[in-house]
């Protein structure tokens, strides 16, 4: 019942007509305007442009690496300088401290020594004072005591006194044997 | 739907239903050959203005619009339309013009560009809806195609390498023993000159044919078998199945069909670009 239609049509699936093969070739040469002409290198030209871009960025970002690195050696060198810098400071600083001190010392040194000094002209100023008024006192007190000896005033006789300092003298010298 | 006429039977419509007592309307030839809207005559020449023709405008246009609105943008970071324009652009590019030609493909690439979107939407209209009818089983546009391919090989050919050259070279591949000449030479002239241009044209025509021959074949069993019995609800879903399951393969042979035809374009230019081997 299936009533299948043999190829009885006088269709020719293989024929040409003329219309239709203009009709396709002005079809694909529109295609081929638009984009031959137009869309194809403006695409070409925008991913080149991308790719220029994207080239160009690392290229930016390795300027800027380098342009880092190279800051950074600068900032060592200024930061070792400095250090180096401050060490000599401290050296100096040291050594200057050293030599205050070396040279405060020897003031006082010298201070303590001229104190003595001063100390000891003083004590013999006075030692050799008091000696003097002492051999007075003794001279006087033997004087006293050789005119109540003898029975008469010896005291103003220069010549009483001078035996008088005879006698210490010896006895001085006595004394320092 | 397409015009099935049935021969003998004026009583049956254009596409009958098994009730109806009228056989099954096997889709044959006639249905390539749609009625045309008008005629358009330009000087002595006529101009048949049917599905075919208009469909071949529109995807002329679709795709012309396509592209140039895609290229239009041009920003650093693309946007949707922008980017699947370039990427159409790249896969053209690089997996067919630089992969087959080489380095100096690139200045193909507007041609084959041109090829492989203006082929690939003629064949997509046999699936998409209101269109249903693939420009490229019309052996017309398919040689249309195919001569200015050939007619631009043949050009690059004899420019490169030199009007004769260009033949003996094809005809005389080195690395074949003398003697074996007497049989190759006319084989390769052959080759070279019909088989190519005419393989390369039905080998589209023909795939685009048969394709919708079957899709119309499955859809119309579909409608004709569908009634309230248990065959027919079977054989009406089964058809309808099968045509669900035909399409996605059609499109998918769609695109394959339009790529081996660009392909074949750039292995014909390259090989016009450099002597054989």
């Amino acid at each position: 019942m299936f009533n299948i239609i043999a190829a009885e049509s006088e269709v020719n699936i293989l024929r040409l007509p003329l219309d239709e093969l203009i009709i396709g070739t002005l079809a694909f040469a529109i295609v081929f305007f638009a984009l031959a002409k137009f869309a194809f290198p403006a695409i070409s030209k925008t991913l080149e442009d991308r790719a220029d871009a994207i080239e160009g960025g690392l290229a930016r970002a390795e300027n800027s690496q380098a342009e880092a690195a190279a800051m950074l050696e600068q900032y060592r060198a200024q930061l070792a300088d400095a250090r180096g810098e401050a060490a000599n400071i401290r050296a100096e600083a040291q050594a200057e401290k050293t030599a205050m001190i070396e040279s405060a010392r020897g003031e006082a040194a010298a201070a303590a020594a001229s104190v003595t000094e001063r100390a000891q002209a003083q004590i013999e100023a006075e030692r050799s004072q008091a000696m003097s008024s002492l051999r007075r006192d003794v001279s006087e007190l033997a004087l006293t005591l050789a005119s109540k000896v003898v029975g008469e005033s010896l005291t103003d006789d220069a010549r009483a006194r001078a035996s008088v300092d005879r006698f210490i003298a010896d006895l001085e010298v006595e004394a320092a044997k | 739907m397409n015009v099935v006429k049935f021969s003998g039977d004026v009583s049956c419509p254009v596409t009958p239903h098994l009730n109806s007592g009228c056989g099954f309307p096997a889709p044959n030839a006639e249905i390539f050959f749609l009625e045309p809207y008008t005629t358009l005559h330009v000087g002595s020449m006529e101009f048949v203005i049917g599905k075919t023709s208009i469909l071949a405008a529109l995807v002329a246009i679709i795709v012309a619009t396509f592209f140039l609105a895609a290229s239009r943008p041009r920003k650093m970071v693309p946007g949707k339309l922008q980017s699947l324009g370039e990427q159409a652009y790249l896969f053209v590019r690089d997996q067919i013009a630089r992969e087959v030609i080489g380095k100096d493909g690139d200045r193909f690439v507007p041609f084959l560009g041109s090829i492989f979107f203006f082929v690939w939407i003629s064949n997509l209209m046999g699936v998409i809806p209101g269109a249903q009818f693939p420009i490229m089983s019309s052996l017309a546009f398919p040689v249309s195609l195919t001569l200015m391919v050939y007619a631009t090989y043949m050009f690059i050919g004899m420019k490169h390498q030199g009007p004769i050259k260009f033949f003996t070279s094809a005809m005389f591949p080195p690395g074949v023993p003398k003697a074996m000449y007497v049989l190759l030479a006319p084989l390769e002239l052959l080759q070279l000159v019909v088989t190519r241009p005419v393989t390369q044209a039905i080998r589209l025509f023909a795939n685009m044919f048969a394709g919708h021959l079957l899709l119309t074949t499955f859809t119309l069993a579909a409608y004709y078998l569908l009634s309230p019995s248990i065959i027919g609800v079977l054989g009406s879903v089964t058809s309808f199945g099968v045509t669900v399951v035909l399409t996605g393969f059609e499109m998918f042979i769609q695109g394959l069909q339009a790529f081996i035809f660009t392909l074949l374009t750039a292995v014909y230019i390259g090989g016009s670009l450099h002597a054989e081997h």
